[in-house]
Order: C-alpha cells, then structure tokens, then sequence
C-alpha cells in the first residue's frame, strides 16, 4: 500500500512538473472551469423560473446535484481524460509492453499514471458549490458523512465504465472519441433525475446509470437519500469495478503488442 | 550432432511445442473492397510461431536469428507475458509468462530496440527514480546500482538531461540502465544495437557480455547484425517462417550449413586466369588477389597446390562471413549442407 501511495505520487509530481511549466493554461483552465459553471447555472435557473421549485427539487438542492456533477466532471478531467490519451498511445505505438512487464498492478498504472491539473479548478468549484448549498439548507455533519458513501461509489462507478471503454483500445486502437461518450453520459447528471420525462429516467437508472453518478449523492446529502439507493450504489460500484477488472485481463489476451 | 552446450542447472527456460496463430481480416482494395470488407470479413489465420521448443540453462548467452517475421519476436513476447500463445506451454524462472506474477516480473526484463520506455522530456534519472519505486530497490541501493551500471554503460555524464536531448546510442544506453536497475536474471533484448554506430554497438555487446558476467543473466537476443550474435553467443536458435530450423552451437552451424573454407592468395606479380582455375574453381579475382572456395575435405591439396605452382606472397584460410551463410539459409535453400536442415532437439 505504502509503495502504491508512493508509485502514485512520482506519477503525479512528475506530470504536473511537465504541466505546470505553463501559467497562462492555468488561467485558462480557471476561466473555462468558470465560464462552464455559470452556463451550467443559468441553464438551471431556466427550469425554475419564477417558481422556487422544480420537479421536487427547491433552487438550493439542485445546486447541490450541479456540485457533484461539476466535481465529477473536473475528475473525468483530472485523471480520466489524460489516462484515456495515454493508453490508446501505449496501445498504438505498442509501449503498454512496458507497462505489463512491470510487477505493479497494470489496471492501476494505466489509470493513475497521467494528471492533468487542469481538471481541479472543476473539483474546487463543485465542491464549493456543494459546501455553499449545504451550508444553506442546514445539512448536518452526518448527513455530509454518509454523503461521501455514494459520492465515492459515483466515483468508483463512473471510473469503471470508463475503463471498460479505454480497454476496447486493445481491439480498435483509435477510441479518443469514447471521451465525448463518456462526457456526454455525466452531462445527463448536471440536472436532478426527476428533471427528465420518465422513459429517459428508466434509461439513465437502469441502461446506463446516470442517476447514481449524481442524483444519489446529492439526495443523500440533503437528507432525502433512501437506503436501498445507497446500498444499490455501492454494490453496482463493487460490481463495475469487479467488472472492469475481468474485462481488462480477457482483452490482453487479445494483445497483439504493436509490431516492432 | 550439433547438441546444445551443456550448461549446469535446470533450464531456465522451457519451451514446449510453443504456437502463435493471428487472425487477421484482409481487405481488398479499393470502396467495393471497403464495403465488403465491412458487411463480411473475410478471416485469414498467420501461424506465426509454429510448435518452436527449446530450453535454455541458468547464465546461457543464446541469440535469436531469423530473417523478418520469422516470429522471433513473437516468441519472445510470449516468453516474457506479454502475449497470449495459441497452444504449447512456456516456463521461465518456473512460471507461466502469461500470469504475469510479480515474482516473475521481478526477474525478468525486456529490452526493445524500437520502443522505449524513458520518459520523453524528463532526464533519465526521473524515470530510475519511478523505475526504483517500481522495483522496491531500496532507496540506499539505488544511487550506487545506477553508478554501477552508469559506470559499465560509461553514460554517467548524461542521466540528468531530459532524454529527447540524448543521440541515439546514448538514448539506448539509458533505456539499458532502466531496463537492468532492478538486476534482473533473465534478460530479453530484441534488437537492442538497432541504428547504432558501430562504437555504441561495440559497447553495448561489451555492456551485455559483463553484465552476464557480474550477475550471471540468462540473455536470449534477437538481432540484425551478425557482430552481435558471434561476439556474444555461443549458441543460436535459428527461426524460419516461425519454425526452428537449428538449435546449436554457432561454430557447429558454420560447420553444418557451409562446409567449405576460403582460400585467398596475394600473387607476387599477375598470372593467367587459366592457372588460378587450374587449383580450384575461381570465386573473385581481382588484380593481384584471387579467391577460391573450397570444400573442406580438400582443402590442405588446394594449398599444397597453390603453393607449387603460383607465386604467393601472402595466403589466408578462413570461415565464409556467417551473414553469407545465414542469408543463403533464409533464401529457401538449404544447399551446401550435406545434413538435413531441419534439426530440432529432442522434446
């Protein structure tokens, strides 16, 4: 454990050493994290009009689904966007050789080896937002605890479909455009579950599950979550995740290695 | 007759009737092709490893020839984990490659002349540093290991660049530190002096030959340039079309695939070409130097000749160039042998 910790950290102070040798793509990345935040906002504010409540969700508790989703968003680009890019070029230029041959868990190296520090202003601002809100509306410290059980489960969840669709690179090789599928599934999460018509709710929860990225948490730490939907989010989490892991070792079977 | 050296020890490495089938889907050219290259692939199977056995003793240096696709890459590949054989079995160090147990990653490496493993804008030392961590080398070992091998590799002086900055050979060097940090037992190389001038070649053979010496390695290297596999390996896997076609010592295969020597006179002053032919058939005659080929068996009665009858100044025997003998091998022909070509060991 001690090892990985440090393994993870060389990783990240050696990308962010690479990264941060450019201010002006900070400035940038806190002005677009910004900009998407206030678009997100106002998008909101539409559904409410003049009314104070939406669908169930009063202005301040749809805050808080927008903070998880901008705080998953600025993780997809923290880690899993970089990582993405890495993997479909190890996999092109044949270099995941050098990954395998290494006594360290290949599913971990493949997702934690990147960092992009352009994604945190996201995770900062999300999480602001959630802090603000639950401030507002008088959320206890023990609902904000029990919160982190099905925010960490969101996370574990939205990680491992994105690594079951990072190893298809093994057979297609070129999937950079599995990032828009994936941004494209979370966007879904920007808005409460209840906000969309019943048949896209079904989807969202059942075909791909949206609702748990986002809805769940947000419930949960307003007070609303109920307990089968807590449990439900962590045993789909262990099961993705068990998922992800078994997909990954049946594709390198198919691992050709790119010639050399 | 060309048994494998013997080495002490239990092998290090079995191979057992070892097999790589690739399934590859061809496309006609052309939008028609595309097409139907999308509605209905049409499936085709390269065998490209073909039931190869061998083993290979604790501390053999073995190369690893074959022309282009013969599957010597392949093969390695499969014998380092990284991919998945179609049928037969390999043991190295007592594990299946494919399982990839740390145990068994911790005693092996791969080095690739075509890919690389350094981190491209950082030094050299960020990536020891990453590879140390990787290995659990402690942290007190690790500054005196990379001096060591800095010290063999003589590249002391460039670790702290960022690596895009390093030639070719310096580059290479580099990925040999990392790639032998963690001292491992077994060493893979394929292709490791690819687009080297020949003193970064020399060096890197050099590297090899005290490596196996100081740590007692098992090195099995697949390799273009012949200098490489007669300066370091007593013993060589020939692979053809992904079957083995000899398992023996190098000098046995010179033996077996070129029984004949070469004869080269320096004449004190020129002579007819007529009386040069009357000693043996003329391989190159040029000016004042003639060569003959000729078999071995007549070899001392070809000298005894030339001696007696022209005006030798100077006069050499030796081995036809290996890469010669090797080349005439892969063009299909086996002629010039008066063995059978195909000698794999008993499994």
């Amino acid at each position: 454990m001690r090892r990985l910790a440090r393994l993870i950290g060389l990783f990240w102070s050696t990308a962010v050493a690479g990264e941060m040798e450019y201010r002006v793509n900070f400035a940038l990345a806190v002005l677009s994290s910004a900009g998407g935040l206030l678009g997100a906002l106002f998008g909101l504010s539409l559904f409410f009009g003049d009314t104070d409540r939406f669908a169930g969700w009063s202005w301040l508790q749809a805050l808080v689904v927008l903070g998880v989703f901008t705080l998953l968003d600025g993780l997809t680009s923290t880690l899993l966007v970089p990582n993405l890019g890495r993997i479909v070029r190890h996999v092109r230029m044949g270099t995941l050789d050098f990954v395998l041959l290494k006594p360290v868990d290949a599913q971990l190296w493949l997702s934690t080896r990147d960092f992009s520090p352009w994604g945190l202003p996201d995770v900062l601002l999300g999480l602001g937002l959630v802090i603000w809100a639950g401030v507002r509306l008088s959320v206890s410290p023990t609902q904000a605890l029990l919160a982190l059980v099905p925010t960490v489960a969101s996370c574990v969840i939205l990680y491992s479909l994105w690594f079951v669709l990072a190893t298809m690179s093994i057979w297609f090789v070129k999937i950079h455009n599995v990032t828009e599928v994936l941004k494209a599934l979370v966007a879904a999460g920007r808005y409460p579950m209840s906000a969309y018509p019943a048949a896209y709710r079904v989807f969202f929860t059942l075909v791909v599950p949206v609702a748990f990225l986002t809805t769940v948490p947000a419930e949960t730490f307003i007070g609303r979550g109920q307990p089968a939907w807590i449990v439900g989010s962590v045993l789909l989490a262990l099961l993705l995740f068990a998922a992800s892991r078994a997909f990954f070792r049946f594709a390198l079977r198919f691992y050709t290695s790119a010639s050399s | 007759m060309s048994q494998r050296p013997t080495a002490a020890g239990d092998p290090v490495i079995v191979v057992d009737r070892l097999t790589k089938h690739y399934r590859v889907a061809d496309k006609d050219p052309g939008v028609l092709g595309t097409l139907r290259h999308f509605v209905r692939r049409k499936h085709r199977v390269i065998e490209a490893v073909k039931s190869v056995s061998f083993d290979i003793a604790p501390g053999e240096i073995v190369g690893f020839l074959g022309p282009n696709g013969a599957g010597k890459t392949t093969t390695l590949k499969m014998l380092t984990g990284l991919v998945h054989p179609t049928a037969g079995s390999v043991r190295v160090a007592g594990h299946d490659p494919f399982r990839r147990a740390a145990r068994f990653l911790e005693d092996i490496t791969l080095v690739m002349g075509q890919k690389q493993q350094l981190i491209w804008d950082l030094p050299t030392l960020d990536s020891l540093r990453i590879n140390a961590a990787v290995y659990r080398i402690p942290p007190a070992e690790v500054r005196p290991r990379i001096d060591r091998l800095a010290e063999m590799l003589s590249i002391g002086d460039v670790l702290a660049q960022p690596v895009r900055k390093l030639s070719l050979g310096q580059r290479m060097k580099a990925e040999l530190l990392a790639a032998l940090l963690h001292r491992p037992s077994i060493v893979f190389l394929d292709e490791p002096t690819l687009g080297l001038d020949v003193n970064a070649q020399t060096a890197v053979r050099a590297f090899l030959r005290e490596y196996n010496a100081e740590v007692g390695a098992t090195i099995l290297l697949t390799s273009h340039y012949m200098a490489d596999i007669t300066a370091l390996c007593e013993r060589v896997l020939l692979v053809h079309d992904g079957a083995l076609v000899y398992d023996g010592a190098l000098a046995d295969l010179v033996e077996r695939f070129a029984p004949y020597r070469e004869v080269e006179v320096e004449l004190e002053h020129p002579v007819e070409r007529e009386v040069l032919a009357a000693v043996a058939e003329i391989d190159t005659f040029e000016g004042r130097v003639v060569r003959w080929l000729v078999p071995r068996d007549a070899l001392t009665q070809v000298v005894a000749r030339a001696l007696e009858t022209l005006p030798v100044h100077d006069l050499r025997v030796s081995d036809p160039p290996i890469e010669q003998i090797i080349g005439r091998l892969f063009d299909g022909r086996f002629e010039g042998s008066a063995a059978p070509p195909t000698h794999p060991p008993a499994a």
